[in-house]
């Protein structure tokens, strides 16, 4: 059976917007989707450790935005409230895995991600 | 579609939030990358205005542009690296293959904001009851209720996260101890072996009063 025939609210209709100031949800879900995709290039194209953990943080922030939009189109809380927890998982992270690059330099005095190869083959 | 006054000020920070992203990846010095993302971070703090959630607002500027910045900054200042490397045509593939890969989940993306699709059941906190009681105090009591057992939980990871950047970020004293202090008695104990023969005739009192001093820690390794 065809999954969209069992969902009636999949109806091929452009989502209502009950946005402040008539902002279509699709603009945010559109930057935020340019952010995480420039987040992933980041990880891909950099092997500076430091620059990729700041495109973990920009793909971060976009879940961020998109939980943010969706809340407030849906007029609920509870987005915005995994927003919090999204954040603080974001600072720990930054903690731990600064330490661990600053150890990283310490042993092999370098942060890029090529010359750190103890595990290549 | 009428242009509302929102609206400009969404694209207005679409595009800085984007331009501090693009500078992010292109710029090759990692302070320079650090201080693009605080503009993306606070265009994406405008936008939480703009979506009537100022707390969250806030919280993203003290947070993000304040306080894991500022992490970064310090960890670049304290390690002081260079400029990233060109290492010639590896670097040049990596790059085309990472534009094209992101390229590709960007279509992917597309694609799925393009397909019909609609917005699941409505919740209860409309526009109208958010100003009646307020934006923080709207999600602190939905943290302090619903949402109390993983508010506890998210206390142990800060607490971890504290334990754990310490641990792994302070320099350990016997590590350091026994990397310097059996070091410099051997390399002591190398140079007068070697230099031993040449001032046999001129100095045996030196050399006598050089050996037992640096042969002891050889002895105790």
């Amino acid at each position: 059976m065809n999954p969209e025939a069992m969902i009636p609210a999949l109806a091929p209709v452009a989502p209502v917007s009950n946005l402040p100031g008539g902002v279509p949800l699709e603009w945010y879900l559109i930057f935020a989707g340019a952010l995480f995709v420039i987040g992933v290039a980041g990880m891909l194209v950099r092997r500076n450790a430091l620059v990729m953990f700041m495109c973990i943080e920009l793909m971060l922030n976009a879940a961020n935005l998109t939980l943010v939009a969706f809340s407030r189109a849906l007029n609920s809380l509870d987005g915005q409230v995994f927003v919090f927890f999204v954040m603080v998982v974001a600072a720990a992270e930054v903690a731990v895995g600064l330490a661990i690059i600053i150890n990283v330099f310490r042993a092999r005095e370098t942060v890029y991600v090529d010359e750190v190869n103890l595990l290549k083959g | 579609m009428t242009l509302t006054v929102p609206m400009v000020f969404f694209v207005v920070l679409a595009v800085s939030g984007v331009i501090g992203a693009l500078m992010v990846v292109l710029q090759r010095n990692p302070v320079v990358s650090a201080l693009w993302l605080v503009l993306s971070f606070i265009a994406l703090a405008g936008m939480y205005v703009l979506l009537a959630a100022p707390f969250l607002a806030a919280v993203q500027v003290v947070v993000y542009a304040g306080a894991i910045m500022v992490l970064f900054t310090f960890v670049i200042m304290l390690l002081n690296i260079r400029h990233d490397i060109d290492d010639g045509l590896r670097h040049v593939a990596r790059r085309v293959l990472g534009w094209a890969f992101a390229l590709a989940l960007a279509s992917v993306l597309y694609q799925m904001v393009r397909r019909p699709w609609a917005l699941g059941p409505a919740g209860t906190t409309t526009l109208e009851s958010l100003q009646k009681t307020g934006h923080a105090e709207s999600i602190g009591l939905s943290l302090y209720t619903t949402y109390l057992f993983p508010f506890e939980a998210t206390g142990l990871i800060l607490l971890v996260g504290i334990i754990g950047a310490v641990v792994l970020a302070k320099r350990r004293s016997d590590l350091i101890a026994s990397r310097t202090v059996p070091a410099a008695p051997r390399a002591t104990a190398g140079m007068t072996a070697g230099a031993r023969p040449a001032p046999v005739s001129g100095e045996p009192m030196k050399t006598t009063a050089v050996s037992p001093e640096t042969q002891e820690p050889e002895a105790t390794a």
